[in-house]
């Protein structure tokens, strides 16, 4: 892992150098943008979180209405008393792009995180939360009557 | 020109909630402009920051499906009144605004 993120941070400085882009190098390498442009969720997963275990928690919960009115504003509430998060993400499997967001949360940060997403479809929102270096994940489905996505 | 941010906090037992509401269109690139007819083009805040006294104590990486004029809460501990916080954000054709505010 430690190798591969090292040679990620060269490559990217190595880009830096090559395309004379003057970017500091913590927001080209941030931004993720394989995971992003993922279409597929599992593609997505994979990328986001490459050669992690993903396991399901009862401490992370998912506040969203179950049927939504307009999927263009779905206001999501997540809490999780999971120890040590250090990000929680968000995605939605029938989402063009199934990545929603990612919020990285300093040690001082309470296991929470409230947002409005964009719903094409009928689809399972899935929380991702990294806590203690390990990936875990709760979801729950949602029904969209009109699509948010256009 | 008014900020595109609008940045609250408050504070019960040690734990500070912050409430933020960006004005930005998060246009996805599939809607269709009524008037041209024609596919607008895809314009999203793809990163947020907020600093705490100037360390960092949440960073968002956003897609284009956040909703348009973003909301964000979250909370954290061991801000004292008259701290500072400033969120900034960063779309994807390389705009930025940026606030500051007084923890309360």
């Amino acid at each position: 892992m430690l190798r591969r993120d090292t040679f990620k941070y060269l490559a990217s400085g190595a880009m830096v150098l090559v395309s004379g882009l003057l970017k500091p190098i913590a927001a080209l390498a941030k931004w993720n943008e394989a995971a992003f442009s993922a279409v597929d969720y599992d593609e997505a997963i994979a990328t986001y979180y490459p050669n992690q275990k993903i396991k399901e928690s009862e401490q992370i919960s998912i506040g969203v209405h179950a049927v939504v009115e307009n999927g263009a504003v779905v206001p999501i509430k997540v809490k999780t008393d999971l120890p040590n998060i250090e990000s929680i993400a968000i995605f939605v499997d029938k989402n063009p792009n199934p990545l929603i967001a990612n919020f990285d949360l300093s040690p001082s940060c309470v296991g929470f995180i409230s947002t409005r997403i964009k719903i094409q479809q009928a689809s399972n929102i899935i929380v991702m939360v990294k806590s203690d270096g390990m990936i875990f994940s709760a979801r729950t489905f949602i029904e969209v009557h009109e699509g948010g996505c256009g | 020109m008014a900020s595109t941010i609008r940045l609250k906090t408050k504070t019960n037992d040690g734990v500070t909630t912050v409430r933020a509401i960006i004005r930005h269109p998060m246009e996805t690139g599939f809607r269709i402009d009524s008037e041209t007819s024609e596919l607008v083009p895809v314009h999203y805040i793809n990163e947020v920051i907020v600093k705490h006294n100037g360390n960092v104590v949440m960073s968002c990486d956003w897609s284009r499906a956040v909703s348009k004029n973003p909301y964000l809460s979250f909370m954290f501990k061991g801000a004292d009144a008259g701290d500072k916080l400033e969120l900034t954000w960063r779309d994807n054709e390389n705009n930025s605004d940026s606030i500051e505010t007084r923890i309360e």
